[in-house]
């Protein structure tokens, strides 16, 4: 008997809601979307999580700067906290060594991070999933039961092909979809909407592509006056979806 | 401390199969540690007790340790932790302590340097057996 399987459920217990942001393909803005929405949603006085699980290349430490933190270990790990969001990723223990892990390894630390990490009350838990519908979804969608999906798709045919399948998927397995966002949005279009509209699933709104992005990456402060972030508080501000509970 | 969220997993593990299969109290715990997380025995054993007592368990708790084994998955080459881990510095160890599968992100095969390889046995923390009445 494997048993911190047994422990997760009381890990997340004081959790309200469980945001895993995905969408299939790589460079598509899943990260950049997890933690601008950790970044608003603390700004907006909830007690937020932030976990990044793409364990083969974490980028949320590099996009919201985070420099010298380690967590404490007090029965467990306590995430430190950065923009008031309490932080946890893979790169406290790896640095910048590459993680050469296989399916079977990468399952193991996620049941590892969740079994030890100590949250504490938190109205959200974001997570940034890895690219791909493989192992990662698989264990976050067996291990954290009251899981919420927010999809991300650009205006890429390629992006799209890949999120009908993860929705396709979700639908499947009965988890919970929040809704999806266009990112990068380049020209004026309602091709993803219409792509999408079969699935049953909200279009909660676009973000346009924004080219100062890059320049406020490290910055959280220069993060959240970007247009980027502005068109995301946006669909936070104006969705019910985002309320907490 | 990170020994004592293992020992609660354990204890919640009791509880979990003393629930499922209807048994009035739990008499043993067995536990197996994989010498990979090198868990801090001392520590692991008072948090169980320390659990085990606020849960109102009262079970005799049996620990024994597994020694780990890796094998190159390249040229299927076998070898010790013990044996690899004195290369390692302090900061790695405990990488590996917190999360054990990250051994192949620090370890290279002995014989042909691949990062590819399986821990075959003695990972981490494991419930061998649960026995109640």
């Amino acid at each position: 008997m494997d048993p911190r399987l047994n422990i997760i459920d009381e890990r997340l217990k004081n959790i309200k809601r469980i945001i895993a942001v995905s969408g299939g393909k790589g460079g598509i803005g899943k990260s950049s979307i997890a933690s601008a929405l950790a970044l608003i949603l603390s700004k907006l006085n909830y007690r937020v999580g932030l976990l990044d699980l793409d364990f083969c290349g974490p980028s949320v430490h590099v996009i919201l700067g985070v420099d010298d933190l380690f967590p404490k270990e007090e029965k467990g790990i306590i995430p430190p906290k950065i923009c008031g969001i309490k932080f946890m990723s893979i790169i406290y223990y790896v640095s910048d060594e590459p993680s050469l892990l296989r399916g079977v390894d990468i399952s193991n630390a996620i049941i590892e991070l969740l079994a030890i990490t100590r949250w504490g009350s938190l109205d959200f838990l974001i997570i940034d999933m890895p690219p791909g519908i493989g192992d990662p979804t698989l264990d976050v969608i067996r291990l954290m039961k009251r899981i919420e999906f927010l999809i991300i798709s650009t205006q890429s045919k390629t992006a799209l092909e890949t999120v009908k399948k993860i929705l396709k998927m979700l639908k499947e397995l009965k988890v919970s979809i929040l809704g999806i966002i266009e990112n990068m949005r380049i020209v004026e279009s309602s091709f993803v909407m219409d792509e999408l509209k079969t699935f049953g699933v909200p279009f909660l709104g676009k973000i346009n592509f924004d080219k100062s992005f890059e320049e406020a990456v490290g910055n959280p402060s220069k993060l959240l006056k970007t247009r980027f972030v502005q068109d995301l508080k946006k669909i936070v501000l104006n969705r019910s979806e985002f309320k907490g509970k | 401390m990170h020994e004592w969220s293992l020992a609660q997993a354990v204890i919640y593990t009791a509880i979990e199969y003393q629930k499922k299969n209807k048994l009035k109290k739990i008499n043993e715990i067995k536990i197996k540690l994989g010498e990979l997380q090198q868990i801090d025995r001392e520590i692991f054993e008072f948090a169980l007790k320390e659990i085990a007592h606020l849960k109102k368990i009262k079970a005799s708790i049996k620990i024994k340790t597994e020694k780990a084994i890796l094998k190159c998955r390249v040229c299927t080459h076998k070898w010790k932790f013990s044996e690899a881990i004195k290369k390692l510095d302090e900061d790695k160890r405990e990488f590996i302590h917190f999360v054990p599968d990250l051994v192949h992100v620090y370890l290279r095969c002995p014989k042909c340097k691949s990062p590819d390889f399986e821990i075959i046995r003695g990972r981490g923390v494991w419930v061998e057996s649960i026995k109640g009445d």
